[in-house]
């Protein structure tokens, strides 16, 4: 089982076409400085685990209700923002007409794109519950409805997944814009 | 050693620490400040609280006996403090001579006086942004000469001046970002700190590790699961070990007459057995090694190819009793598994001598009688592609809370959960680093209550094997418990939020008062001047909450959102001493 996990120096030295050791040393720096970038607008997507091979994303990568956990890519640099776990994005597609009206206007073909990671204490939020069709934190059961704004329906989460609009272009997932809120959890500091 | 009060209010006044504000009361306890030595904690005051169960033997008893079974009743709150901190306060107060040390979710330790709740200083750090929390906890600062040491949940062991709060030093243990965490309170043991790795559900290896408690640098560091040129790496039949978890997270006990370290493993990763093929060593065991070296001198494995997330997490309570018309040096053990199991320590190592279920458990057929090794109910053994029910549930018969043995009344009180099953679909799935990684579909991951009630606070006689008395709750007890030669068995852990008082004999309630929130910290007892005080944390959250919300999910439609958080440290005494 060992050698089948994706170890997080995979993701991290496998993402790019150029390997960083190849560049000079502020291209490299401000390589590492964009791989923990946020999503930008007009990045486009690859699946985590896949990170080597940089294939962006379609449409078609989704079936209905299929889950897949991806990273923003930068076309034009060849960089996968996996440097921080924060940034990890999941994205699901639904049938259009479930999709509340907000969400519609942010899903291209029913594919909606929110942050992984629990606004509760940052786990990744990746169990799909087909019984009860909300998406549930593996960590301390928070529950989103990913239909509806990734609004919190059980759990200590306190507040929603925040949602990270898309748009096809020629063919390809690409991000359309920020994320509509604070990407992370509360951590608590003490008083 | 001792830092005279002058220095310490100059210091305060000089901003060069964090007390600021401690009032003269609390400044005296500083300069009072004793150092912690070997022959204090081999031998501590009847009024310190000095280790995780103030002794080394595990007992969790304290020989104070002026609160007792005739005035329990008199007991009153006399100070209150809030941590400002919400999730599950697990920590017990620890107390030196009038300075009290508490732990709090969050990586924040306060540092009080422990007969007015004044604050004397407050140690708190950010947490890296990306750290992710399964178990947002803290469960105490060890002590050793004018230090603490503090354990956290971003893998760092840290040391603190006791009398001031500033970290000494900070030495980096795991990696966080692998899924290595802490959460325990250290075990000092002739200056060196012992801590282990939590991370199980993540596919970490876990490990033990000893520091020297002056400098922080690593001693040794001794690896739960075997590779396999190690001893016992062939009890692992594929490269399972790679991640095999046995994760290592409540403190150890300690038996300075043969110089061992008595640690509980955890459970091994995945779930589902067939996930990891091999009896696993050494996970859901006990092992004993030699704080100096690290080297494992023996073991014994409750049960084989755990599939149930049955950690054996708490050590074994050290007790000297009768067996067999001999004086005996038991390790006594009430397990996740559901079984109260009595073993021997021996010059050749840890030897069997019985086993049997406290709670109902339906996943063994039967015990080896010369080895205690269980054969399994396959229909009760998860794995993978298959719903499986078994009793008792994940969380065991007793999960990570200790049990108290009194020296008084020689019976081990067992914080139970009884007629709480549970169910899970195991499945294989990828391991994705830093992502929890259970092996169950987590659509099917059910509890399966049973009978009329769940929790029961227990007191067995180890010597015989008999229960003694049963105090049933209806639902989940979840806290540690103390004893004390007053007579009295105190333990929280009930989603009522009380925090209650037993006499030790016939488990008669004496005495119960309502708190801010839940308790699942530890309870303890010391003394300052003429009065004896007992002090507890209430402070919902972490595995006592996600009973309560699986069971809201139930029959039994408990109100997930009964019982509210953010801790508060309570202190009683008797009226009169208020």
């Amino acid at each position: 089982m060992g050698d089948t996990s994706i170890s997080r120096r995979t993701l991290l030295t496998g993402c790019c076409a150029t390997p960083v050791f190849a560049r000079t040393g502020a291209a490299a720096a401000d390589e590492e400085s964009a791989q923990f970038e946020l999503p930008q607008t007009g990045d486009q997507l690859v699946e985590v685990g896949h990170e080597a091979e940089a294939k962006p994303l379609t449409p078609q990568d989704l079936g209905l209700q299929d889950l897949l956990l991806a990273w923003a890519y930068d076309p034009r640099n060849k960089i996968v923002r996996n440097g921080s776990r924060l940034n990890m994005l999941l994205l699901m597609r639904f049938e259009p007409a479930t999709l509340g009206d907000a969400e519609r206007q942010l899903a291209p073909e029913g594919i909606v794109a929110y942050s992984a990671v629990c606004t509760h204490q940052q786990c990744w939020v990746t169990d799909w519950l087909k019984s009860a069709q909300v998406l549930q934190c593996p960590c301390h059961q928070s529950q989103y409805d990913l239909r509806h704004s990734a609004k919190v329906v059980g759990g200590p989460a306190p507040r929603s997944l925040p949602a990270l609009p898309l748009n096809v272009n020629n063919g390809i997932l690409d991000i359309a814009g920020p994320f509509t809120g604070r990407v992370g959890g509360e951590q608590q500091q003490g008083t | 050693m001792r830092q005279s009060l002058r220095t310490v209010l100059m210091a305060c006044a000089a901003g060069l620490v964090g007390c600021m504000t401690a009032p003269w009361a609390a400044a005296q306890q500083i300069s009072s400040y004793a150092p912690v030595t070997q022959q204090r904690l081999e031998n501590p005051e009847a009024g310190n609280w000095l280790l995780y169960r103030r002794t080394y033997d595990g007992h969790g008893f304290s020989p104070l006996k002026q609160i007792n079974t005739d005035n329990a009743r008199d007991l009153v709150p006399v100070w209150t403090f809030a941590t400002g901190v919400v999730e599950g306060h697990e920590a017990p107060p620890m107390v030196n001579n009038g300075m009290m040390f508490v732990t709090t979710p969050g990586m924040q330790v306060l540092a009080l006086d422990a007969t007015t709740g004044d604050l004397i200083w407050r140690y708190k750090e950010k947490l890296p942004a990306d750290l992710f929390q399964l178990h947002p906890t803290n469960r105490g600062v060890a002590m050793w000469g004018d230090k603490l040491y503090l354990a956290t949940v971003d893998a760092h062991l840290i040391a603190l001046d006791a009398k001031t709060g500033k970290e000494v030093w900070n030495t980096k243990v795991g990696d966080y970002q692998h899924g290595e965490y802490m959460t325990l309170e250290p075990l000092v043991v002739r200056g060196k700190v012992m801590v282990g790795s939590s991370g199980g559900e993540f596919g970490v290896r876990a490990y033990i590790a000893a520091y020297d408690a002056d400098s922080g640098k690593q001693v040794w560091r001794t690896y739960t699961v075997p590779s396999p040129e190690e001893p016992g790496g062939d009890s692992w039949k594929s490269d399972a070990w790679k991640t095999g978890g046995g994760s290592v997270w409540i403190t150890g006990n300690y038996d300075p007459k043969r110089n061992l370290a008595y640690w509980g493993v955890g459970n091994a990763a995945p779930w589902p057995g067939d996930l990891h093929p091999g009896d696993d060593l050494y996970t859901s065991s006990t092992i004993g090694l030699n704080p100096d070296t690290g080297e494992i001198k023996g073991h014994h494995q409750y049960h084989w190819n755990d599939s149930w997330d049955w950690d054996e997490i708490r050590p074994p309570v050290l007790i000297n009793m009768q067996h067999n018309g001999q004086t005996i040096d038991a390790l006594v053990h009430p397990a996740r598994d559901g079984y109260l199991w009595t073993l021997q320590q021996t010059d050749n190592g840890i030897k069997y001598i019985s086993g049997q279920p406290f709670v109902y458990q339906n996943a063994f057929k039967s015990l080896d009688p010369q080895t205690g090794r269980p054969t399994y109910d396959p229909e009760h053994k998860p794995v993978s592609g298959k719903e499986v029910s078994f009793c008792p549930s994940l969380w065991g018969g007793l999960d990570w809370p200790s049990e108290s043995y009194s020296d008084q009344t020689q019976l081990l009180y067992i914080p139970a959960n009884d007629n709480m099953c549970g169910q899970m679909l195991g499945e294989k799935k990828q391991l994705l680093v830093g992502q929890l990684w259970l092996g169950a579909d987590p659509d099917s991951l059910k509890l399966l209550p049973r009978g009329d009630h769940i929790g029961e606070l227990q007191a067995w006689d180890p010597a015989t094997g008999k229960r003694v008395w049963t105090y049933p709750f209806p639902s989940q007890l979840f806290a540690s418990v103390l004893t004390t030669a007053g007579g009295l068995v105190f333990v929280g852990g009930t989603n009522d939020r009380m925090f209650r008082a037993f006499d030790a004999k016939t488990g008669e309630l004496l005495w119960q008062q309502k708190t801010n929130s839940g308790i699942v910290g530890m309870p303890v007892a010391y003394q300052v001047g003429d009065t004896e005080y007992v002090a507890v944390q209430s402070g919902w959250g972490v595995d006592a909450q996600r009973i309560q919300d699986s069971l809201a999910k139930t029959s039994m439609k408990l109100d997930p959102n009964a019982v509210p958080q953010g801790g508060v440290v309570w202190v009683f005494a008797l009226r009169r001493h208020r």
